[in-house]
């Protein structure tokens, strides 16, 4: 960035450099969504994790599948401008979220039907000392 | 300049979709009943894709994003296929028409 | 007729995105062959209709995706606050959510729509409702779901009078 500064200052008429300019405003745009989109994938599998029962580890993997995955490919396309690989890109997106919520709800109604029962009513997670004696996390 | 810092926040992304994958292997194992391990699976996948697509993109070869297309559409197949085949035991029953059956139906699976 | 042309063109416009070859006349002719190949299988399991080839409500949809993404955000946050904070404050709870849309595609698009919102899971579709999973006791009023169905019925080319309905039942 100095030297960028540097020239500027030396051919005082030159003008500002747009290309520059824009690479960065690009590289900023797509590693904020990369960035956003990991930290909810890692929440996301840090839910399927600690959630204490199936129906509710299935709203963890939701924010995975949403969220996560969109803002990364959106990041991966902003980062490959207009090309072939950021419309491939698009389509990736367009059948995961075509996709992901049918394969939640074939899984959460295969649960249903064969039984499972949710846990219902409020839920607090367990205290440290007490983890050992329930079935909680 | 500009390019490297995204090839190195596609790094860490790429980074971060391992350890997801990680955590997501130890619910797959523990999981009590066989739905949490499908649940774990088919996020397993979608993880898979994204690191598919990051992965590509920092070794500057996008054609990785064709597998990851492939990879998106086979992930919902095999979890569709392997909820059906663990329900019924068998793979040539229609899901399209509602089975007459008892229960309530089957709706958009 | 008409929706045999529109899946043709949607096909070819799918084929050139994924090869990429505009100039090569023999593998042009493989992609004419394919999209061929896939409308007679399509004609031949009698699944051209407006159901199947939905292409026309595109814009309509597209739209809807705009304004469903900017609540799956709203719902990602406050699912991400649950799950991450240390003492994991969550009260499922199962819901009956009524469907006021005619068409199957309608309320494929509701239930879908209902998933995609982390927070809330589609379980059981019946007759004339869904069955919600709700992770957090505020997701779980049947009222917020009004707009996202008049919404997502609005995108596949329905009109929903919902105030209609309500005096019903």
């Amino acid at each position: 960035m100095a030297e960028v500064k540097h020239d500027a200052a030396a051919h005082a008429a030159a003008p500002l450099p747009w290309g520059e300019i824009f690479e960065w405003a690009q590289a900023f745009l797509s590693g904020g969504l990369i960035l956003t989109g990991a930290f909810f994938v890692i929440a996301g599998a840090i839910g399927i994790l600690r959630m204490p029962d199936f129906y509710t580890r299935i709203h963890a993997a939701g924010m995975t599948d949403t969220m996560g995955a969109e803002f990364i490919l959106l990041g991966l396309i902003v980062q490959s401008g207009f090309t072939q690989t950021s419309l491939k890109l698009l389509l990736v997106a367009f059948f995961l979220f075509i996709t992901s919520p049918t394969a939640t709800h074939a899984i959460a109604h295969a649960a249903h039907l064969s039984g499972l029962k949710p846990k219902l009513g409020p839920y607090e997670a367990p205290e440290l000392e007490d983890i050992g004696k329930g079935d909680g996390a | 300049m500009a390019s490297l810092v995204m090839i190195y926040v596609c790094v860490v992304g790429a980074i971060g979709m391992l350890i997801g994958m990680a955590l997501l292997l130890g619910r797959a194992i523990a999981g009590p009943s066989f739905y949490d391990r499908a649940l774990a699976v088919n996020s397993f996948g979608t993880k898979a894709v994204l690191f598919l697509c990051l992965f590509s993109l920092i070794i500057g070869r996008p054609d990785g994003v064709d597998i990851a297309i492939l990879y998106a559409l086979m992930n919902f197949i095999a979890t569709v296929a392997i909820l059906k085949f663990f329900r019924y035991r068998a793979l040539d029953v229609p899901l399209a028409q509602r089975p007459q059956r008892k229960s309530a139906g089957k709706g958009g699976a | 007729m008409k929706y045999a042309l529109i899946l043709a063109v949607t096909l070819a416009g799918y084929w050139l995105t994924l090869s990429g070859y505009f100039h090569k006349p023999l593998i042009l002719f493989f992609g004419v062959v394919s999209v061929l190949f896939t409308l007679g299988l399509a004609a031949r399991m009698k699944i051209l209709d407006k159901e199947t080839v939905p292409y026309l409500q595109v814009p309509k949809t597209l739209s809807y995706f705009v304004w469903l993404f900017n609540e799956v955000v709203k719902a990602n946050v406050a699912v991400a606050k649950a799950v991450l904070s240390p003492e994991l404050k969550i009260s499922p709870s199962l819901i009956e959510i009524p469907t006021h849309q005619d068409s199957d595609i309608g309320k494929t698009m509701f239930a879908n729509s209902i998933t995609l919102t982390p927070g809330t899971v589609s379980v059981d579709m019946q007759e004339d409702g869904i069955l919600v999973h709700a992770l957090l006791s505020e997701m779980a009023n049947p009222d917020d779901f009004i707009e996202m169905g008049e919404r997502s019925g609005w995108a596949v080319g329905e009109t929903i009078d919902i105030d209609g309905a309500h005096k019903d039942g």
